[in-house]
C-alpha cells in the first residue's frame, strides 16, 4: 500500500486516495469542432507504460483536494508530486 | 504416557507447570515453554501425520516456522478447530486437544498410503493429466475422490467465536528478528532516541542463541537495556506476513493462543499495520534439508532442529542418530546430542576431505565421520530404523556402498543454509546466489531496507560455518524402482523424479516447473524446498543456478486465519449503516427495509395478514385514491454556491440553467463525456448564487466527487463551492390528490394554493412549527409536495404529518410502492433503466437536452455516430398478454416466441411489476430500435415454460395527460 505525500495534509496511507487514472488529459477546449477520433482519444485512449507513469490523484477520504504525481510503475516509487494545471516534471528518464 | 525423552535438566521449559494435552485421543503431558512439537518428541512421538498426495507417514522435520510435515488439526471444541497448524510453532497449553490429518481409519493404519503404492500412476502433472476423461467422471468422480483422500485439515464447521483486531503502527525502524543480529540493531536505533518497533515471532526474544548448549549471559543484559527505552516497542509472538510497498508491513501478533484461560477482553490475535520508516531485516537462515530416497521417513530432522529440541525444550529426539551433512554446522548438533547422551552412529560428510575445528572436535569426541560419503536409503515402517551409506567418486556418483546400512532412530541432515530472504523479496528487493554460501542472499534492495545476520548471508554469529560445503542437492539414486523416492517439498509430496518428468516434458521456466509439480506452493511456500528445486533442475539442465532463476516470495510469509485478516469487519460491522432521521419510526410501523447503497429504507410495511404484494398493493393505491409519506432522506442533496454556480449547472446539466428563477426548480440529467447517462435529480434556485442539488441515492457520493474533480481540474476559473448536505435535511415526500390537505394545516408561511405554488416551485415555510423548505415536486406524476426540515426535526415532524394524514388515510409508503408509482408513470431509475450506455435520446428524453445552449458534458459525446443510430435500444413499455403475468427483471427479449439457441435478442426487461392502479402488470424495457416498435408483439423466453408475448408501448401507463399533477 502505497503512502502518498498529500501536498495539503501530509503523508496518508493510499486507502485515503482515489486514484484519477493518467494525468494531463485535457479536456478539448471546443469539443464541437473535434473529430470523432480526436475525441474517441480524449474519453477512452491512455497509456500504460511499464516505468514513469503521470497520473491523477485525489485524497478523497481527505481534504478532497486532487494533485498530480509522477510514479514508477515498476518499483511504485513516487517521484514527484505536483498541483494540478501544473506541467510534468523534467524527471531525466523517458 | 511418560515422558521418556524428556532429559532431567536444562532447557527453557518451566518444569514447575506441567500441562496435560491430548494427541489423537491419547493423553500425554509436557511443560509451558513446550511447542506442541517439543512435547511429542518428549512423549516419543515422530510420527504425527500423513503426507498430502502419498500417505506417507511423516514426521517432525524443523523446529521453527519452515515446518512442511508436522501440520495438525487442534480442536477447540463448538464445532471450532484450527486445521493445519504447525506443531513447531503451537506453544502448548494447558487442555490442548491435537489429532492428525489426512489418515484414515487411524494414523498408523491408513488406507489412503495405497496411494504411495499406485504411485506410478501419480506422477507430476497428475492433477492435469489422469482425470481429464471424460469430462463428467471429473466433476462426479475423481474431484471428490482427490478431495476426500488428498486434504489437508478440516475446515471448521461453526462460526468464529474469536475476536481480531487491526492496530496501525508507525515507527522509525522496525526491526524483524530479535536473534543477536536484531537485538543489535534494535538497540542502536533505540539509543538513537528512534522510535523502534522490535518484533519476533518467538515467546521470547534470544533467536539461535536460545538454541545453544549455553545461552550466551549477554542476551540478558541486552534484554534489560531494551526496557530502559522508551521509544521501542517489543513485540514477542509476532510474525511479520507481509511487506508491501513503500515500508508498509504486515504483522500478526497472537495475543491468547498460548493462554489456558485468557482474559475474554483480549483479542485472539492482532493484526498490525505498521508503516516503518525503514525495515531492518533479522531473519536468520532456514537450514536445507537434502534430497535422497526416503529422506522423508519419521526420525529424519534438520540437524539445527534436533539441536534445538535439545538444548532449548530439553527433549532428546531419540537414541541414536546418524548425521548427514555437507558442511560444519551439523557436528555442532553432533556434539551437543552426544553430550546429552544421544548415540552418534557416525557423521557422513558429503565433504572428500573435511577438516575444520569443528570436524576435529567431532573426532576428539570419539565420533566416527565418515568423509566422502552419502546417505542413499532409508528404513522403517513408522519411523526411521537405519540408513545406508555410499562413497561419493570423483564426479559426485556413487562409488559403492559402505558396509551394512547403520542402525538409527534419529538422522540428522544439513545440506546447507538458506538466509530466510522471504521479506526481503516480499520488498521487492533483488537476490544474488552467493557461490560460497550456494544460496540465495539479498542484493539490491529497492525499499529503505537492511539486512543483517544470517538473513543477509553473514554467518559469523554461528557456531559452526556454513560453508565451505560441497554442494549436494539430490544424493544419486541407488535403486531404480518406481517407488524410490527422494522428496523435495514434502508438503506437495513433489520428489526428484517429478522435477525430472517436468523437464522431460518440456517445461524449462521455473516458474512453470513449479506450478507443474506444484512445488513450493503448499501452506510452507516452499521454504525447505524452492532452492533444493532450483538447484536440482539447474543440475538436471546443466545450467548454473542463477541461469535458471530464482524464485519469487509472496506473502503471507506464514499462513494467517481469515479471522486476522478480516478483524471487526464482519456482521454488523462488515460496512457501514445509514439510517435516515425518520428511520425508527417506520421501523415502529413494521417496515421491512432494503439496502439501498449503504442505506436502510423502509421497502414497504405490512399490515398484519399482509405479504409483500398485498402491502405494496395497499400503499400504491393508497398514494392515487388519496395520499401517501415517503421517507425520501436518503437522495443526495448538494449546496452549490458562489457567483458562477448557473455557468456551472448549466455545463453539468443537459438542459438550461440560465432562466431559472429563485423559487423555482428543475429536473436535470447528468451524463459523461461519453454521452451516457450517469445521474438525474431535481434542482432548486436558492438565490441567484446559490442552489440546492439532489442526486440518486446511489449515486450521491460518486457524482459530488465527479463535479468537484470538473471544478478543480477543468474549470478552475469557475467560482463555486460544493458542500454535501445530505444529512443535514430529512426529506418527506406527500403524494396524492390530497397531498395538499394533508399539508396545509401544518404549514406556516406559505399559501399552497395552486397559482401561489406552482408545479416545479418551491417556498420557505414552517411545517408544523419547523423552518424549512417545501418543493413542489413529483416522482408519482400525483399532486406532490416533499417537505425538508433540518435532520433532527425530521421525526417530529413525519409524526406531525401522519396525524394529519389520519383523517385521509394517508400513511406511510416504502420505496417498492415509489417504484412502482413511477413506473406506471415511466419515470426512469438511474441505474435501473440505465446501465452506464444508455443516452437520454434511448430514453426518449430528447426534450431535455439542450442543443442550442454552449458546450456541456455530454454534448460532444451525443453526437457520435453510434450514439444516433436509430436501431440503438430504446425505452418502451410491455404489457403482457397475460395481464397477471409479470416479468422479471433483466428477462431477455425476442422477436418470436420459444425460439431456437441462440436466438437473436433484441432487448431485455429493466422493470417489472403488478401495478394495482391498472389491475394487470406493466414493465419497462430497453428494445433495439423501441420507438418504432409499438404496438409490435415480443416475447420473453423462459427456462422452465413457454416465452411470454408482450406488447410493445409507451412507457407511460396512467394519466397520459398528466391532469392528477396539478390536482
Ligand atoms: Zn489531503
Amino acid at each position: 500500500m502505497l503512502l502518498i505525500d498529500c501536498p495539503h495534509c501530509g503523508p496518508r496511507a493510499e486507502i485515503e486516495f482515489r486514484c484519477g487514472g493518467e494525468a494531463h488529459i485535457a479536456r478539448p477546449v471546443a469539443p464541437e469542432g473535434t473529430t470523432d477520433a480526436e475525441w474517441r482519444d480524449y474519453l477512452y485512449l491512455r497509456r500504460s507504460p511499464k516505468g514513469l507513469h503521470f497520473e491523477r490523484w485525489n485524497h478523497i477520504h481527505g481534504c478532497q483536494r486532487w494533485f498530480n504525481l509522477a510514479r514508477d510503475t515498476v518499483s511504485d516509487e513516487i517521484l514527484a508530486i505536483y498541483p494540478m494545471g501544473s506541467p510534468p516534471p523534467d524527471l531525466g528518464r523517458a | 504416557m511418560a515422558e521418556d525423552f524428556r532429559i532431567a535438566t536444562g532447557g527453557r521449559i518451566d518444569r514447575e507447570r506441567p500441562l496435560r494435552f491430548r494427541f489423537n485421543g491419547m493423553q500425554m503431558q509436557g511443560f509451558a515453554g513446550d511447542t506442541l512439537a517439543s512435547a511429542l518428541l518428549a512423549n516419543g512421538v515422530h510420527l504425527v501425520g500423513r503426507s498430502f498426495k502419498y500417505h506417507r507417514p511423516r514426521g517432525i522435520m524443523t523446529a521453527g516456522a519452515e515446518e512442511p510435515n508436522a501440520l495438525l488439526q487442534l480442536e477447540r471444541g463448538g464445532g471450532c478447530s484450527d486445521p493445519n497448524m504447525r506443531a513447531t510453532v503451537v506453544e502448548l497449553v494447558d487442555g490442548l486437544d491435537a489429532r492428525s490429518q489426512n489418515h484414515w481409519p487411524s494414523l498408523d493404519l491408513d488406507v489412503g498410503a495405497v496411494n504411495d503404492l499406485l504411485s506410478p500412476l501419480l506422477p507430476a502433472g497428475f492433477y492435469y493429466k489422469t482425470f481429464k476423461w471424460p469430462a463428467a467422471f471429473w466433476k462426479g468422480v475423481y474431484e471428490p475422490r482427490i478431495r476426500a483422500a488428498a486434504g489437508l485439515g478440516t475446515a471448521p464447521t461453526g462460526p468464529d467465536p474469536d475476536r481480531y483486531l487491526h492496530r496501525h503502527a508507525h515507527c522509525d525502524v522496525l526491526v524483524v528478528g530479535a536473534g543477536p543480529a536484531g537485538l543489535d540493531a534494535a538497540l542502536a536505533a533505540g539509543r538513537a532516541g528512534r522510535r523502534v518497533i522490535l518484533v519476533d515471532e518467538r515467546p521470547e526474544f534470544g533467536g539461535g542463541w536460545l538454541d545453544r548448549q549455553d545461552v550466551p549471559a549477554e542476551l540478558g543484559g541486552r534484554l534489560a537495556e531494551l526496557a530502559t527505552l522508551e521509544e521501542v516497542t517489543c513485540l514477542t509472538r509476532t510474525t511479520v506476513t507481509g511487506y508491501y510497498d513503500h515500508g508498509y508491513v504486515v504483522a500478526l501478533e497472537r495475543v491468547t493462543d498460548h493462554l489456558a484461560g485468557p482474559d475474554p477482553d483480549l483479542p485472539r490475535q492482532r493484526l498490525w499495520r505498521i508503516r516503518a520508516g525503514e525495515v531492518v531485516l533479522a531473519t536468520g537462515a532456514i537450514e536445507r534439508p537434502i534430497v535422497f530416497v526416503g529422506n522423508d521417513r519419521p526420525g529424519v530432522m534438520l540437524a539445527s532442529a534436533a539441536r534445538a529440541y535439545l538444548n532449548r525444550y530439553a527433549v532428546r529426539p531419540g537414541t541414536r542418530a546418524v548425521v548427514f551433512t555437507n558442511n560444519d554446522t551439523a557436528y555442532v548438533a553432533a556434539l551437543d546430542l552426544a553430550a546429552k547422551g544421544v548415540g552418534i552412529a557416525c557423521i557422513v560428510d558429503a565433504r572428500a576431505n573435511p577438516e575444520s575445528a569443528r570436524v576435529a572436535a567431532a573426532r576428539a569426541a570419539g565420533i566416527r565421520v565418515v568423509a566422502n560419503a552419502v546417505v542413499t536409503g532409508t528404513e522403517g515402517r513408522r519411523r526411521i530404523t537405519q540408513a545406508a551409506v555410499a562413497r561419493l567418486n570423483d564426479e559426485g556418483g556413487l562409488a559403492g556402498h559402505l558396509g551394512e546400512p547403520v542402525a538409527c532412530d534419529l538422522l540428522l541432515v544439513s545440506g546447507g543454509w538458506n538466509p530466510n530472504v522471504s521479506l526481503f523479496s516480499q520488498s521487492r528487493g533483488r537476490l544474488r546466489f552467493d557461490e560460497h554460501l550456494q544460496a540465495f542472499v539479498p542484493g539490491e534492495a529497492v525499499q529503505a531496507t537492511t539486512s543483517v545476520g544470517a538473513c543477509a548471508g553473514d554467518f559469523s554469529g554461528f557456531e559452526g560455518d556454513p560453508a565451505p560445503l560441497r554442494p549436494l542437492w539430490a544424493v544419486p539414486a541407488d535403486r531404480q524402482s518406481v517407488r524410490a523416492k527422494a522428496f523435495v517439498d514434502f508438503q506437495n509430496d513433489v520428489t526428484a523424479k517429478d522435477l525430472g518428468l517436468a523437464l522431460t516434458e518440456g517445461f524449462r521456466s521455473i516458474e512453470h516447473v513449479k506450478r507443474y509439480t506444484t512445488t513450493g506452493m503448499g501452506t510452507d511456500q516452499g521454504k525447505t524446498s524452492n532452492v533444493n528445486a532450483l538447484a536440482i533442475v539447474a543440475e538436471k539442465l546443466a545450467k548454473p543456478v542463477t541461469e535458471v532463476g530464482t524464485t519469487t516470495f509472496r506473502p503471507p510469509y506464514v499462513p494467517l486465519t481469515f479471522g486476522a485478516i478480516v478483524g471487526h469487519s464482519r456482521g454488523a460491522l462488515f460496512d457501514v449503516v445509514r439510517r435516515t432521521p425518520m428511520h425508527e419510526i417506520a421501523e415502529a410501523r413494521g417496515a421491512v427495509f432494503e439496502d439501498v447503497g449503504t442505506w436502510k429504507r423502509a421497502w414497504y410495511f405490512p399490515k398484519p395478514g399482509e405479504d409483500m404484494h398485498a402491502a405494496v398493493a395497499r400503499e400504491t393505491a393508497a398514494v392515487r385514491r388519496t395520499a401517501g409519506l415517503l421517507d425520501a432522506s436518503t437522495l443526495g442533496k448538494i449546496d452549490v454556491q458562489g457567483k458562477d454556480a448557473r455557468t456551472f449547472l448549466n455545463r453539468v446539466y443537459t438542459n438550461a440553467w440560465s432562466k431559472l428563477a429563485p423559487g423555482m426548480c428543475r429536473y436535470g440529467l447528468m451524463l459523461g463525456d461519453d454521452g451516457f447517462v450517469m445521474d438525474d435529480g431535481v434542482t432548486a434556485c436558492l438565490d441567484d448564487r446559490h442552489f440546492h442539488m439532489t442526486t440518486t441515492t446511489g449515486g450521491a457520493a460518486r457524482v459530488l466527487a465527479w463535479l468537484e474533480d470538473l471544478l478543480q481540474t477543468e474549470w478552475p476559473d469557475l467560482e463555486v463551492y460544493l458542500t454535501s448536505v445530505t444529512e443535514e435535511w430529512a426529506a418527506i415526500a406527500i403524494n396524492g390528490p390530497r397531498a395538499r390537505d394533508v399539508l396545509a394545516p401544518l404549514v406556516e408561511g406559505c399559501d399552497l394554493a395552486a397559482d401561489a405554488f406552482p408545479h416545479m416551485a418551491w417556498r420557505p415555510a414552517r411545517i408544523a412549527g419547523v423552518a424549512g423548505r417545501i418543493f413542489r415536486i413529483s416522482f408519482t406524476g400525483e399532486l406532490a409536495f416533499e417537505v425538508n426540515v433540518p435532520a433532527d426535526r425530521g421525526a417530529e415532524v413525519l409524526e406531525a404529518l401522519l396525524e394529519a394524514g389520519r383523517p385521509h388515510d394517508a400513511g406511510l409508503y416504502g420505496t417498492e410502492a415509489m417504484h412502482v408509482l413511477r413506473a406506471e408513470k415511466g419515470f426512469i431509475i438511474v441505474g435501473q433503466e440505465t446501465d452506464g450506455t444508455v443516452t437520454p435520446l434511448d430514453l426518449g428524453m430528447d426534450w431535455i437536452v439542450a442543443r442550442k445552449k454552449g458546450d456541456f458534458i455530454g454534448k460532444r459525446g451525443l453526437e457520435r455516430e453510434d450514439l444516433r443510430s436509430a436501431d440503438r435500444r430504446q425505452l418502451v413499455g410491455l404489457l403482457t398478454a397475460e395481464p397477471e403475468r409479470v416479468l422479471e427483471e433483466g428477462a431477455q427479449l425476442t422477436l418470436t416466441p420459444n425460439p431456437a439457441v441462440p436466438a437473436r435478442m433484441v432487448g431485455h426487461v429493466t422493470s417489472a411489476y403488478h401495478s394495482p392502479n391498472l389491475g394487470r402488470s406493466i414493465a419497462l424495457a430497453l428494445v433495439e430500435g423501441g420507438h418504432g416498435r409499438h404496438g409490435q408483439t415480443l416475447h420473453v423466453p423462459m427456462p422452465d415454460g413457454p416465452s411470454i408475448a408482450a406488447l410493445v408501448t409507451k412507457p407511460l401507463f396512467i394519466d397520459p395527460e398528466g391532469s392528477r399533477l396539478h390536482g
